[in-house]
């Protein structure tokens, strides 16, 4: 299968990106402008979930406006040999939202594992990052904290429909 | 060109159904012809109390907003996680020429030496390569591209 080439996938997503009308029937709504029937939008949806292309439909909070003021990107230094495994289990914490592995770029920069962490107090991120710490073990020689400051830019990223 | 917004934002208190409403639907927002009646049966309300009260969070800003949310690396293109080391007195300046390249989807100030972080989206891995080493060379600051070498988690689920 190849969604990358499939038009009416790329003609879904560029019309629901910025959202689902708020009606009774906001699926017929898009169907309507795409021309096709609300019952093959559906159908083309439940697709791209399983697919994976969509993680998931629902309301996405700002998480600001919900008191998580607090957002840290932590950076690790972890043994290549156990990254993977650790990896996914820093990933499977609950106030863990983003989980890779990066490259390192010696010798400005070693750190091979970045999460990113919430939370609505100072305390809560500062245990969040002690949970990480204890479960990395002696795997993770370094590490660092990088608070964010300011946002510069946020356009999001956008499909283009050409 | 350079909008920045700093960080903090006022908390805005909820109601029962609407810390209910968020809690419930991040996910799994019915994919059928009338989801709001679906959700309406779940909460005990009607149609219309969810449809209004979803707008008045998308209104006040609570949620930014509803609908799918895509992986849109699957379909789209190439993405890299970069930073540079700017140093201070120049960082304004920078970030205006760092924010007016379009492949830079998101900037974020940090502080770290390494101080300005932003993702860089383009179709293809060499176009955001090139785009890197183009914001090298223009700002003439260190940098540092780290595209993903394996994705272990993406998704929060916000308590409200």
């Amino acid at each position: 299968m190849q969604p990358m080439n499939d038009a009416l996938t790329r003609k879904i997503m560029a019309a629901t990106q910025d959202g689902l009308p708020v009606c009774e029937h906001p699926y017929r709504v898009i169907a309507d402008q795409l021309g096709i029937t609300e019952s093959a939008l559906l159908e083309a949806m439940n697709n791209m979930l399983s697919q994976g292309l969509i993680r998931r439909i629902g309301l996405v909070p700002n998480h600001y406006a919900l008191g998580y003021r607090f957002n840290l990107m932590t950076v690790w230094d972890i043994d290549d040999g156990e990254i993977q495994q650790l990896g996914k289990q820093v990933g499977q914490l609950s106030f863990v939202s983003h989980c890779y592995q990066r490259p390192r770029k010696p010798p400005d920069w070693n750190f091979n594992l970045f999460a990113m962490v919430h939370g609505r107090s100072e305390d809560e991120v500062n245990q969040q990052v002690a949970i990480i710490q204890r479960l990395l073990g002696s795997a993770c020689s370094e590490m660092a904290q990088l608070n964010s400051v300011k946002i510069l830019k946020k356009t999001g990223l956008r499909i283009r429909n050409d | 060109m350079c909008s920045s917004r700093t960080l903090q934002q006022q908390k805005i208190e909820l109601s029962d159904f609407e810390k209910k409403l968020i809690n419930l639907y991040q996910g799994g927002f019915p994919l059928t012809s009338e989801p709001f009646q679906v959700i309406a049966e779940e909460l005990n309300s009607t149609s219309l109390e969810v449809q209004q009260t979803l707008e008045k969070l998308l209104a006040n800003g609570v949620l930014t907003r509803f609908g799918p949310l895509y992986n849109i690396e699957k379909i789209d293109g190439a993405f890299s996680l970069c930073a540079l080391k700017v140093p201070t007195e120049r960082f304004d300046e920078i970030a205006v020429l760092v924010n007016s390249y379009p492949e830079v989807a998101h900037n974020y100030q940090r502080d770290h030496e390494w101080n300005m972080w932003f993702v860089l989206a383009d179709e293809t891995e060499q176009a955001v390569i090139n785009a890197f080493n183009q914001i090298s060379k223009e700002t003439g600051c260190p940098g540092l591209n780290l595209p993903k070498q394996t994705e272990f988690f993406v998704g929060l689920r916000f308590e409200a």
